[in-house]
Order: structure tokens, then sequence, then C-alpha cells
């Protein structure tokens, strides 16, 4: 059997592989495909962190995916249209700053996300499971309802964001962008998983009353990791808001939130790589699936019923025939 | 404001909160005798709608149509009972809401294979067409009162059928320890694939009663699943009592809260802005009503500590 380090390695060498080649043979299509799947699995390794790692079952996690992409919307448009955010009391204008834009989009989600975690983790189960699918719908139904920044229609962005030193409308300079902070994200959240922190989460997943008798706070232990992987999402949103130059109500939508969760289980939950594997299964169904039948969420739904129901370690698990890290 | 406008509203929000209840009965019933969160549950509210308007367009009678559903609907609860669900009672909530998940993806596709993307209109039977005349001048339709009446029925129906039957003895006993029943001789597996087919057919049922006043179209079951999560998470998980009460309070505040904010802005604003904030704030007030019921009951207003 393979060895699951290796097979992080061989992975990661892959995906850096097929876009350079793609760029080399002028392939456009396969290096913007290339990055979707980098930016979803961004997503992806942010729930990974609440859900593989703090075993918190969140329906929710598009919001701060799509609070993100709301982030950069609106700061680009203003940019766009030279309207300040706000004059009274001070002046706040928009901006067309990638890193500027990222911090913003982290910080609104983390806010959000420790919003709606420290009322969602009162409770446990099923019940975590609804409200923060409640939750997310709630900002759903604003951001249709709210008309200032498109409503139903959502916002497009006509010009990708600039970064220093960089031409983001180069596909392969924006892949390579988008690629580094998802090697750095997922280097950051192994890290995080062999902390004292990591390791601290992990045992609430585990054991909550043991946790709780050598004097952990499962309670605060885990909305500081729904915080954390709230932002990674907010973080993957507005990179994927500047993918598409365009965000809408549709990157909050609960269907989002169980795409994120779906490249999760189809890589195997808790696995470092598994948002990346599932992320690329995904994007590739839709991609030749999509050109065969236009009903191909038909098989997408047949294969993740068959994952759920045969191979609960996902395609990592498959691999390495190694437990699954979830309980 | 007029009288008879409020008492309009008021009967709105009673039909949707009935509505809700349709959907959260079985929703809870199921949590709370198997242990399963059923994302797909809207799916068999959607199929209901479904089997109802093409059976109405194919016959030309709007019960027909609605027999059709809540047969369909169950039988469609079996089928993935038996298929599906079944293999997911001892797995976690995760296994769970990711295979329901993809039973929605295939539920919505294969629906919009066979019927086509674009909606189907289901007609108000000519009988219950008109409006009916209630006491203090209020002209109320007589479908949307039909459905509160049948709601109401089912309510009393569900609430019959737990208290003081023999299956309903065996729903609660399933709910409080089913290796002991098991083991007293009942069928768990028989017992199961009833109470879901019971929860479909509810589902079913609504799909078909709503799908007369909106469009029957693909994906029309998801808001009304997430409404019917906010009911049972307000009214306690498992207790159909508390999902009474939930669905009424959430289609009181949802519809009245619709009417009435925009109103009270319009008081100290002028009226786009009032209208703006007022209805964004409209469309979140159930899930801050949700939100409050949690600061106070953790586990909903009957929900007991599981």
């Amino acid at each position: 059997m393979i060895k699951e380090t290796d097979l992080n390695t061989a992975i990661w060498l892959l995906f850096l592989g097929v876009p350079l080649a793609a760029w080399q043979m002028g392939e456009i299509y396969t290096i913007t495909l290339a990055t979707k799947i980098c930016v979803l699995a961004l997503a992806g390794v942010g729930l990974n962190i609440a859900l593989g790692l703090g075993g918190m079952v969140s329906l929710g996690h598009a919001a701060f995916f799509g609070i993100g992409g709301y982030a950069m919307g609106i700061l680009a448009s203003h940019a766009q249209s030279y309207a300040p955010i706000m004059e009274t009391p001070f002046l706040i204008e928009g901006t067309k700053s990638m890193p500027v834009i990222w911090v913003l989009a982290i910080i609104m989600s983390g806010i959000a996300a420790l919003a709606i975690g420290a009322l969602s983790l009162r409770t446990n189960g099923a019940y975590f499971i609804m409200i923060t699918l409640a939750f997310g719908q709630m900002i759903y139904f604003f951001a249709i309802s709210w008309p200032a920044y498109g409503g139903e229609d959502g916002l497009s962005i006509y010009v990708r964001n600039d970064f220093p030193g960089l031409n983001t409308l180069v596909p392969i300079q924006f892949f390579a962008l988008c690629f580094a902070i998802l090697t750095a994200v997922i280097f950051l959240s192994s890290r995080l998983e062999h902390s004292r922190f990591g390791m601290a989460l992990q045992a609430t997943r585990q054991n909550e009353t043991r946790t709780q008798a050598v004097g952990l706070t499962p309670y605060k232990i885990r909305l500081i990791a729904f915080v954390i992987s709230g932002m990674i999402c907010g973080l993957a949103g507005a990179v994927s808001a500047d993918l598409n130059r365009f965000v809408s109500p549709t990157m909050l939508s609960w269907h989002t939130s169980g795409e994120i969760m779906i490249f999760v289980i189809l890589g195997g939950t808790g696995r470092l790589f598994a948002p990346l594997v599932g992320a690329a299964i995904y994007i590739m169904l839709e991609h030749f699936l999509g050109g065969v039948s236009d009903y191909w969420q038909i098989f997408l739904g047949l294969l993740l019923l068959m994952v759920v129901l045969f191979a609960p370690g996902g395609v990592i698990g498959l691999l390495t025939k190694r437990e699954a890290a979830h309980d | 404001m007029p009288l008879a406008l409020f008492a309009e509203q008021v009967l709105n929000g009673l039909q949707f909160g009935v509505m809700l209840f349709l959907m959260s009965a079985g929703l809870t019933l199921v949590f709370g005798v198997m242990g399963l969160i059923n994302l797909a549950h809207g799916s068999l509210y959607m199929i209901g709608g479904f089997i109802c308007a093409a059976v109405a367009a194919f016959t030309g009678s709007f019960l027909l149509g609605l027999g059709a559903a809540l047969a369909g609907a169950a039988a469609a609860g079996v089928l993935v009972e038996t298929l599906v669900i079944r293999r997911l009672y001892a797995r976690d909530h995760l296994d769970q809401v990711l295979a329901t998940f993809a039973l929605i993806l295939i539920f919505s596709e294969g629906t919009r294979w066979v019927f086509g993307s674009f909606p189907l209109f289901l007609d108000v039977p000519d009988l219950l067409s008109g409006p009916v005349s209630l006491p203090l001048g209020i002209q109320y339709p007589a479908y949307r009162l039909m459905i509160i009446v049948v709601g109401l029925l089912v309510a009393l129906g569900l609430y019959l059928l737990i208290t003081r039957t023999r299956l309903g003895i065996r729903i609660r006993a399933g709910e409080s320890d089913r290796e002991m029943i098991a083991a007293l001789g009942v069928d768990i597996a028989w017992l199961y694939t009833i109470v879901f087919a019971l929860g479909a057919a509810l589902a079913g049922l609504a799909g078909a009663l709503v799908g007369a006043i909106q469009s029957v179209q693909i994906g029309m079951g998801e808001p009304v699943l997430i409404l019917a999560f906010v009911v049972i998470v307000i009214g306690g998980i498992g207790s159909v009592k508390g999902a009474l009460i939930g669905a009424i309070l959430v289609g009181m505040t949802d519809t009245l809260g619709r009417f009435l904010l925009p109103q009270f802005f319009a008081t100290f604003m002028e009226n786009t802005s009032a209208t703006t904030i007022g209805s964004s704030l409209a469309s979140m007030l159930i899930y801050i009503l949700m939100a409050g019921v949690l600061i106070f009951k953790p586990q909903g207003l009957f929900g007991g500590a599981s």
C-alpha cells in the first residue's frame, strides 16, 4: 500500500505539473480548471479543520465562503466606480489590491464565524448541523433581499484585482498565486493538526468528557477552530470571486456548503490532501460528464452515495488502506 | 391598519405554518425514532408536487392527483428507505447528511430528466377556487382555508395515531429504546419503513397542496426543508407537539414580519429605504427567532435532554 505522505507529495507534484505542461502546450482552459480546483480545495481545507479535526459537521460554511466573495465584490465594485464605501465619520474607499481584500475577507468571515459558531456550538449533533444550515440560509436570504450590491443578480467585477509584482490576468500567473496560497494553507493546517491546539481539538472530537476531565474547555477550543476554518473559507471565497470576476448569492447557498463538504468526503475526511483530491474529482466530473449529459449531477449523486456507503475513507482511504480518522 | 387585512395576514401565517407542520412532522418523527437526519425530505415534497400536477393534468381531477401524490411519495419513501436509508441508521450524522444530499442530487436531476426544466402549473379545484366570507367581513380564499383545515386534521390524526394506537405505542417505544422493543419481538425494520413512509406521505401531501398555490418546480423542496429544520430546532427534535407549535410560530413570524416590518420602519423613515430594510430584516426574522430560542433553550422548546 502507498504511504500517505508519498501519496501527498505525488498529488502536489501532479497539481503543479499538469498546469505547467498545459502552459507549455498553450492549453489555457486546463490552467483555468486547475485554478478552479485550487480555489475550491482551499475552501475544503478550511472546512476540513472543523469537520475532519474537530468533528463539527457544519452545513453553513458557504456563509463564510460567500462573505469572503462579497468582501472582494464590495471593495472592488467601489474601486471600479470611484464611489467611497462611506464618507462619515471617516472616509473608506474601495480597493483593487488583492492582499488588502484578502485581509478584509478573512476578518469579515472570521467575525461571522465567531458569531455563528458562538451560538451554534451551544448545541451538538443533529442540532448543530441544522443550525449552521439555517444561519447560512439567513445570510443567503439577506444577500438576496438587500439590493445595494446587486441582490439576486450578484455583482460583476470587470477587471481582475492586482497583486504586487504579478499580472493576474495571465492565467498561469494567477494559477501560481492560487497554488501558492493553497500550499501555504495546507502547510499551516498540517502544523495546526500536530500542534498542542490541534491535539486538543482532536481530543474534543474523540471524547468530550475526557477532554473536560483533563482541564480543557471543549466549547472554547471548538469555537477557535470554527473561526479559523471560517476564515480560510472566507479567503477561498475572495480568491474564487477573483477567479470568476463575479459574486452572487449562489456562493452563499447551502448547495455550496454541500459541495465543499463533498470535496472533503470524496478525498477522505480528516486527511490533509483530501480537499484537493476531492475538488479535482468534482471538477473533472463536472467537466467530462457535463459534456456527455446535462444531468451529470445524477452520476455525482450516485458516486457520492457509493463513497458514503462503501468507502468511508474516500479516495485517499482507498489508496492508503488506513482507517479514516473520523468517527 | 384595517382589521380585515391584518386578519388575512394572520390566516396566511397560519396556512404557511400548517404547511410547514406537514413537512416537519415527518422530519421530526424520522429523527426521533431512527435518529436519522434526512436532507432528502424536501425531495419527497417535490415528488408529491410533481405527481399531483402530472396526474391532475392527465385525469382532470385534483383529488385523484392528491391521492396519487400521497401514494407516490409514500412509495418513494419505502423505496429510498429500503435501498439506502436503512444502511445509514447505524452511521454518524455526517454520513447521513452526505448520503441524503446525494439523494437530493439524484432526485432533482432525475425529476428534471423526466419533466424538463420548466415549472408545471396546478390549478386549484373549481369547488375551492372562490373566496369564502368569514365573520368580521373577511374574504379569504377557500383553497387556503382548506389547507389550514387539512393541516389541523392531520395534526389531530397524528396525535391520535401516536397516543391511541398500537403503532403509536411502538413508535414511542422505538423513540425511547430501540434495542428493547426489538428484543420484545417488534419487527424494527418494518416499523422504521412504516415511519419513514408516513413522513414521506406527509411531505408529498404538503408538496401537492402547495403546488396549487405556487408553481411546481425542481428545487421547490429545499427552501421548505430548511424552514422545516428551523421549525424542529425551535420545537425540539423528535417532538411532534414541538413541530406543530414551532411550525405555527415560524409561519406567523415570517408572514407577519414581511407584512408589518416595512410598515413599522415607514413610521420614522422614508418609504423606499423602509421597504428595503424592512423586507431584508423580515427575511432574517425566523433565524433570529431561532437564535433567540437557542440562547434560552438549546434543546428547543419541547426537546428532551438527548
